[in-house]
């Protein structure tokens, strides 16, 4: 069938510059690029472009320059060209769209709304290049209370198993096979540098990578992939994923395309074959089951680690949070409608879920109205994108949050979206060998801490400029947020005062 | 309440009294004993502790009487389960080795993920048993039922053999389950009696059993007939059919890339 589709990106070469060295050609995975021997030239097709930008950064000539075809149509607010080439798209295939990352419409980034408080006359702001800043977090269930025994000074209270980071910034979760093994070695490595965690994602832990295991974060998915004893035992922390931002309510199905020797070793499955997560996991129904896999895996870490829970936003959040907590988890992780995936169908990612921001909000001040806020820690994520979203979402009450575009973005990506395609360029979203070499866990490892640091002194000097010296001083304080350009009700839920208020 | 006693043939059994200790009491036990060395454990009274086993991953024997718990052997690694009695839910759970005898009903899920083992029901087992059962290399779970199931057998399966024996049907009467084997893109079913079509995930195929076929399910079906007293060769004399996923990858057409 002759394709309706038009390009989506016009490559221009300029032939002053273009030296015929084929860079282009060997980086781009899409094949957009091709040598014409008869001609001894390089030429690119229309078409197959889709705006990664790996050829532009490393022509040696900066020869290439990649622009949005124009796409003249007429006008139309309502049929617009997205509109328009997704109807193409599955006139076509007759399939379900897929696509890759986060959530791209224009819904309100609430974050742009919310302003942070500074110290001015009346108390000292605190300057962190010279006085300490405490950033440290502990994720785990907290006591209602604590008890000391006046003879030896020493804790009576037991106290739930607490894991301790040295930033409230952790690597989201990215499966094996969604990613490659390169990325996870460099998560792995810069969340052991920076004293954080990464996130396994639900396909399994290389074995290579068990020696970070005290700042892994291990899933348990509805596929159960690559779950066994010594896979809980490495961990840090063991998470069990309800939901994911990208797509709430729904599984996944990684292709056998993608399912090679290796992921085949850590899924526990068999190479080629596809890797079905269904959408619920069979032995959760309710928050009585969820409770049952919670105290199983308890049980099977002999209760020396915290089990978290992840659970896409989505509108009765702050009621199901509540049920989680008292399911006995000690993290609950909601992840927002601005959450990425490797692979997700379109109309989930971009119409499923509610804005992180409101959620959190909303769950917090359930979880505080009920006395249960301390039962467990809250994690956010979904779409932080730098430090000042970092600390308005502690200031909106989450305990620590994790970053999975940032960390990618760190590591090259470029948000094209192709990542169900499984052809990635930047070597990130794939598990072709060759394209799997572009990420160097040297450089990737360095990229990823540098991020962390640098997102860590913005932080030290926020919290300095509003004059507390510690992160938990700002945790669920949301008087020193405003918000800007918002409703009443989004105020109301956000549970913050217009700014001049 | 720990009892050590002899048996005939000198191997130490453990006695542990269950009536009134929670799950987590008698799963500290459990792992208590199971480190000392201990090869055989009878456990007594027991009424509805969950995930008994979970966390053992060594060559173990556990007579259970009474009831156990949903999550019995839940991600279990090597230890040996019999059951005097019924099991309740999710059975089997993500187990990865082992063998789980029950000398009664199960209910729901059971053998839910595993990826390795072998599961013996004497009698019915209830919703989605099977569910999501994988293999890999040299694991391979096997799951045998000797009455029959609810809706839902053997979704989604990636791996594994499971067999229905219909032991308790009357003669002429069907297997009642539907959406056998919905989404099954792995793995096998063997079912004695009869089943119609409309009964079957529109995943799966029927085929006529072959010589491999016929060599697994004697020993499967063998290995059942020792535990719960019945004969194989009578058992294997009539009709089997075999399902399987017609395609590896069920939903290959699904997407617009």
């Amino acid at each position: 069938m002759k394709t309706y589709l038009p390009p989506k990106f016009i490559v221009e070469r300029d032939p002053e510059r273009c030296i015929q060295c084929q860079v282009c050609v060997n980086q781009c995975s899409f094949e957009n690029h091709y040598y014409d021997a008869e001609d001894d030239v390089v030429r690119s097709h229309e078409g197959k472009c889709v705006g990664c930008h790996r050829c532009v950064m490393f022509c040696p000539t900066g020869a290439l320059t990649v622009r949005r075809n124009p796409l003249d149509y007429r006008e139309n607010y309502n049929w617009r060209s997205e509109v328009i080439e997704d109807i193409i798209k599955q006139a076509e295939t007759g399939g379900v769209l897929l696509t890759g990352m986060g959530n791209d419409k224009g819904y309100r980034i609430y974050w742009d709304h919310l302003v942070l408080n500074a110290s001015q006359v009346t108390n000292p702001s605190i300057d962190p290049l010279r006085e300490p800043m405490e950033l440290t977090t502990y994720l785990g269930r907290k006591p209602d209370k604590v008890e000391i025994d006046p003879n030896t000074m020493s804790l009576k209270t037991r106290v739930a198993p607490q894991v301790k980071i040295d930033v409230p910034i952790m690597f989201a979760a990215m499966s094996y096979g969604a990613v490659s093994i390169n990325v996870h070695e460099s998560l792995a490595r810069a969340a052991a540098e920076a004293g954080t965690l990464w996130n396994t994602g639900e396909g399994g832990l290389h074995p290579k990578l068990y020696k970070y295991g005290a700042n892994t974060i291990v899933q348990v998915a509805s596929g159960r992939f690559g779950v066994h004893q010594e896979y809980l035992d490495t961990a840090a922390v063991v998470e069990i994923k309800i939901g994911q931002g990208a797509k709430p309510g729904i599984g996944g199905h990684l292709p056998g395309e993608k399912v090679s020797a290796e992921v085949s070793m850590t899924r526990m499955i068999p190479k080629g074959t596809d890797a079905l997560s269904p959408f619920p996991h069979h032995d959760i129904y309710s928050i009585e089951d969820l409770a049952q896999l919670v105290h199983a895996l308890k049980e099977a870490t002999n209760y020396t680690k915290p089990i978290s829970v992840k659970i896409a936003a989505v509108h009765n959040s702050a009621a199901i949070a509540s049920g989680m907590v008292r399911a006995g988890a000690d993290i609950i992780v909601l992840d927002g409608l601005r959450g990425s995936t490797g692979a997700a169908p379109k109309v989930t990612r971009d119409n499923v879920g509610i804005p992180i921001e409101l959620a959190l909000a909303s769950v917090d001040s359930r979880l505080r109205q009920e006395g249960i806020r301390n039962w467990a820690s809250l994690v956010i994520s979904g779409g932080i994108r730098c430090s000042g979203d970092v600390a308005k979402a502690i200031a909106l009450g989450a305990d620590a949050v994790y970053i999975g575009t940032a960390a990618l973005v760190a590591l090259g990506c470029c948000l094209c979206q192709q990542c169900h395609t499984g052809k990635c360029a930047w070597g990130i979203c794939t598990t072709d060998l060759a394209l799997t070499k572009r990420i160097n866990p040297d450089i990737g490892a360095r990229r990823l801490a540098n991020l962390l640091r640098g997102w860590s002194l913005e932080l030290k000097d926020i919290l300095g400029g509003m004059g507390v010296n510690a992160l938990e001083s700002l945790r669920g304080n949301r008087l020193h947020l405003r918000g800007v350009g918002l409703t009443d009700t989004e105020l109301e839920i956000l549970g913050v005062r217009m700014a001049g208020s | 309440m720990t009892e050590k006693v002899h048996s005939e043939k000198t191997s130490s059994v453990v006695k542990i009294d269950a009536y009134g200790l929670s799950h987590r009491e008698l799963n500290e036990k459990l792992r208590e004993v199971v480190s000392n060395g201990t090869q055989k454990i009878e456990l007594r009274n027991v009424y509805g502790q969950r995930y008994i086993g979970t966390d053992l991953n060594k060559a173990v024997e556990i007579e259970i009487f009474g009831v156990p718990g949903n999550d019995l052997g839940a991600f279990m690694d090597g230890p040996r389960i019999i059951v005097r009695g019924n099991a309740q839910d999710g059975c089997g759970n993500t187990m990865n080795n082992g063998e789980i005898i029950i000398h009664g009903h199960a209910g729901d899920i059971i053998g839910l993920s595993a990826r390795g083992g072998k599961i013996f029901v004497r009698e019915d087992v209830g919703y989605r048993a099977g569910i999501h059962m994988k293999e890999y290399q040299d694991k391979k779970p096997a799951l045998v039922i000797g009455g029959t199931a609810q809706d839902f057998f053997g979704e989604y399966m990636a791996g594994g053999v499971v067999v229905l024996l219909g032991l308790n049907l009357k003669e002429g009467e069907p297997h009642k389950a539907r959406f056998i084997g919905t989404g099954m893109h792995g793995g096998v079913i063997y079912m004695r009696g009869s089943v119609d079509n409309y009964q079957l995930g529109k995943e799966v195929g029927v085929a006529e059993l072959g010589e491999k076929d016929y060599q697994t399910l004697k020993e499967l079906v063998g290995e059942f007939a020792s535990y719960f007293g019945y004969n194989a060769e009578e058992i294997l004399k009539q009709k089997f059919s075999k399902l399987y996923p017609r395609w590896l990858r069920p939903y290959g057409r699904h997407y617009a890339y």
